[in-house]
């Protein structure tokens, strides 16, 4: 872990990078411009998600969002990331209606969009390094896609099957787009983690993951958390609803089910 | 399911693919010469043209003939590298009403999950519930980002 190597050849340069923070594993992988340049970013992306941790963890009582939870510091004391992440999350409440939430137990906690907010705004310092056409960060299983690996090529992204550990339940292609994102929310790896925001208790879902595909990460890491507490049913529907947002959901029962526009982005 | 081979041929995928998804249209299209009603996929089917081209160890996408069926038209490409087939995805598929929809939200992903898990594709990176310190060295991300580096 957290080795740097870059790869010589015809095609853009990849540098690539394993990290471990925020209690999981970045992976970083990063097309072209000059590698020394992209090793610097890639050591300020990496200095970006500590800080993050540092400031939004409620792991660790002296952040700044556990001081803010205790009522020891205002948001206007806190880090200025508090705020925005502080108001993403809200948006995130309000078009999730609520199923997305940044408190726990009645208690500040933004845990659930700090990830990913932090996974994409790394993936687009990495892309502003001069003459990179492709990055892809991957942080604990949710990946921003930005730009293309080869020219030719777009970015690939496999969605672990629940189900089968190791297999595949589908691949989703960037092709087309300049950004893509893809989340999955479930419980394979960590049981059931995710709560349902009215009962304070784990979510009651017939589904084991939902993956969410669209342009930002901030965002698809939320709905993915949002559909799988709403379960199948009402998930779907909703994921439907949200423009330029496509979902792919697995229920226990090993039944997949996918938003009408999600074909297009698939392969 | 099905404990599918790597090596197998890709006709062998394509058609055990599509006996597990039992009933649906989607692999007429790669039997363009059957007449359009339900098919039961057989082993014994000589009519899998379209990816016979793919099935030597070449590579390529191969888009197969538009097919009309009971639903409307179903077609179906498949993509090959290296003699193994890595993607398979409808590009045409009866999508005007609710019932049409129902079906295809399951029956698509159930299709290329078949086809996915028997062979590995080629991506870039992954897609999973979130994973701890500890899991990411059982990941596939973890296989990923070995072999790369």
């Amino acid at each position: 872990m957290a080795d740097t190597v870059a790869e010589p050849g015809e095609a853009p340069a990849a540098v690539r990078h394993a990290e471990e923070v925020m209690g999981t594993v970045f992976s970083f992988d990063v097309r072209g411009g000059e590698p020394g340049a992209v090793r610097a970013a890639l050591d300020e992306a990496v200095a970006g998600l500590r800080a993050a941790d540092a400031v939004f963890s409620t792991y660790r009582e002296d952040s700044e969002v556990a001081r803010l939870a205790r009522g020891e510091l205002t948001v206007a004391e806190c880090a200025p990331d508090v705020a925005e992440v502080l108001r993403l999350a809200a948006e995130a409440e309000r078009v999730s209606e609520g199923w997305f939430s940044s408190r726990y137990q009645g208690s500040l906690d933004p845990t659930g969009i700090v990830k990913g907010w932090a996974a994409e705004r790394a993936a687009r310092l990495l892309a502003g390094v001069a003459g990179v056409c492709g990055v892809s960060v991957n942080g604990g299983g949710d990946v921003q896609l930005l730009g293309t690996p080869e020219p030719q090529r777009p970015w690939r992204v496999g969605v672990a099957d629940p189900l089968r550990p190791g297999g595949l339940a589908a691949v989703v292609s960037a092709a087309g787009t300049a950004e893509l994102s893809v989340a999955t929310s479930g419980t394979a790896e960590r049981g059931a983690h995710i709560v349902d925001p009215r009962t304070g208790r784990p979510a009651v879902t017939d589904l084991v993951s939902v993956t969410v595909v669209g342009p930002r990460l901030t965002w698809v890491d939320c709905w993915a958390t949002a559909a799988f507490a709403m379960g199948s049913r009402a998930g779907l529907a909703w994921l439907e609803s949200l423009p330029d947002v496509e979902g792919l959901l697995i229920t226990a029962g090993d039944e997949v089910r996918c938003t009408g526009g999600l074909a297009a982005r698939l392969g | 399911m099905h404990a599918l081979k790597k090596n197998r041929p890709l006709r062998r995928i394509v058609l055990a693919s599509a006996a597990t998804v039992s009933g649906m249209v989607l692999l007429l299209s790669l039997k363009p010469h059957t007449s359009p009603t339900v098919v039961t996929a057989s082993t014994d089917s000589p009519s899998v043209s379209s990816s016979s081209s793919a099935s030597g160890g070449g590579a390529g996408t191969t888009t197969g003939d538009t097919v009309q069926t009971r639903w409307g038209p179903v077609q179906v490409r498949v993509t090959v590298r290296g003699g193994r087939l890595t993607d398979v995805t409808a590009v045409r598929y009866p999508r005007d009403n609710p019932r049409d929809q129902e079906i295809n939200s399951y029956a698509l992903p159930q299709l290329r999950r078949e086809a996915l898990a028997a062979q590995s594709a080629a991506i870039d990176t992954v897609s999973g519930a979130t994973y701890t310190s500890t899991g990411y060295r059982q990941s596939l991300q973890s296989a990923l980002d070995s072999a790369g580096l």
